[in-house]
């Protein structure tokens, strides 16, 4: 049985999209596990089905900048959720927090099940292409057109998150010492999604459906996109670097046919490095919610334990970039 | 070896929790829990592998730092980064590294053996 505050929001979000143009009701409305900073809902408005995210109170940065972008994404032809409605740009908003309405996009999301079902079985050897294509549209769509975007230099930003974690990790110190050492060439930077990867995807029969989760989306090197998407985390167990059923070439050929800029695999992974030192801080991140009390959950914990994957992915792939210099 | 503690060692205690999550939670739970309850396993087998192999692990790693002139990992950090164990061709010495690759995959061993390549 819905309570009664279940019964406000389902009226409120109905007049809402009554309002952009969307009739006939809400029902079925569903509470989905969220993340920590919102809470998303499924809902169903004339048989078709939606999303609403909403910004949980006190979260530090504003869902409005992610809107943007998605909208920008679905004008620029990249495979997301089209905005039905959301607060930003509303004088009086009645959902109280920050809010985004989406059009449903049917498909799977958890990496297990693309990379083993059947049903995926086709879409599998499409996905690095697809995903290459995507990035590709993603990185020439106008960032200076979107207010709120960040830039930084990534390594230095990373080297400020370990300082900041109080751990010391000498292999993610060779990490760095490495990166600043084999830089590549500077390239114009562009809007960069920042978390694309097997996870924050929607995937059907017939390949990428969508691109999720766009909070992280800022400004920096087109290569970043590539490089975190190989990340050996995001490949689940998988055998091959994109998304476990791609190779670098594949991401790369497509990329470059869609964008005209090539990217070479060895610059595609000093940003796999970064992004393997990254997911290692993150793991330490994680396990500090734990530690320092603001959740207790053995699950993040248990996270802590994970960051010595990453160390050992960091200097594994160092060992191999070294070599092939040589 | 435990002394003044009685059996089962902490191993052991570990052991049974582990087993009874394997055999008569996890088939009788689904979804969230059952994740849960698979991940509370694992983390009971990482103990008890700690609990095996730390001890040696530790005596390794200590007898490694000293050999680099480092009290801890966190003096070994800072000497990496302000470049004193360098190579002077873009990378740290070839002993520094191959000590901190051992004990990555120390860590490992304790962590999820199974990562290893």
């Amino acid at each position: 049985m819905p309570d009664s505050a279940d019964t406000v929001l389902r009226e409120t979000l109905s007049d809402v999209l009554h309002g952009a143009g969307v009739a006939g009701g809400v029902s079925s409305l569903t509470r989905l596990t969220g993340g920590a900073s919102r809470e998303t809902w499924h809902f169903i408005v004339g048989g078709e089905p939606f999303i609403l995210q909403r910004q949980r109170p006190g979260t530090p940065r504003d869902m409005h900048v992610e809107v943007a972008v998605l909208e920008a994404a679905y004008a620029a032809g990249v495979p997301v959720a089209e905005v039905v409605t959301s607060s930003r740009g509303m004088e009086t908003n009645p959902l109280g927090e920050p809010f985004m309405v989406v059009r449903a996009v049917e498909g799977e999301t958890i990496a297990r099940k693309i990379l083993r079902d059947d049903t995926f079985g086709s879409a599998r050897p499409q996905l690095a292409a697809q995903i290459g294509r995507a990035m590709a549209q993603i990185h020439r769509i106008d960032h200076a057109s979107i207010d709120g975007l960040e830039g930084e230099d990534q390594v230095a930003k990373y080297v400020q998150l370990m300082d900041e974690s109080g751990q010391a990790h000498p292999a993610f110190e060779i990490a760095f010492r490495w990166l600043e050492a084999n830089r590549p060439a500077p390239r114009d930077w562009c809007l960069v999604h920042g978390d694309f990867r097997l996870g924050n995807v929607i995937v059907g029969n017939d390949g990428l459906r969508a691109v999720l989760d766009w909070e992280l989306a800022h400004v920096g090197n087109p290569a970043e996109d590539l490089g975190w998407m190989c990340v050996r985390a995001w490949r689940f167990g998988g055998s091959k670097p994109v998304a476990g059923v791609g190779d670098y070439e594949q991401l790369l050929n497509a990329y470059e046919a869609e964008s005209g800029v090539r990217i070479e695999e060895r610059e595609l992974r000093w940003w796999e490095l970064l992004g393997t030192v990254k997911w290692g801080l993150m793991c330490i991140s994680q396990s500090a919610y734990h530690l320092n009390g603001v959740v207790r959950s053995h699950e993040l914990a248990a996270i802590g334990r994970r960051v010595c994957e990453n160390e050992y992915d960091a200097l594994m792939t160092i060992r191999e970039l070294s070599a092939g210099a040589r | 070896m435990t002394a003044p503690h009685d059996p089962p060692t902490a191993a052991q205690l570990t052991e049974a929790v582990r087993e009874w999550l394997e055999n008569h939670v996890m088939p009788n739970v689904s979804g969230a829990m059952q994740f849960h309850a698979r991940v509370a396993a694992n983390v009971l087998a990482m103990v008890e592998r700690e609990i095996e192999f730390g001890p040696a692990q530790q005596q390794r790693h200590l007898a490694g730092l000293h050999e680099l002139g480092c009290a801890d990992d966190a003096e070994l950090a800072r000497r990496i980064r302000s470049g004193e164990l360098d190579n002077g061709r873009g990378g740290v010495r070839d002993d520094v590294e191959a000590f901190i690759f051992e004990s990555v995959v120390d860590k490992l061993r304790v962590a999820n053996p199974k990562y290893l390549r």
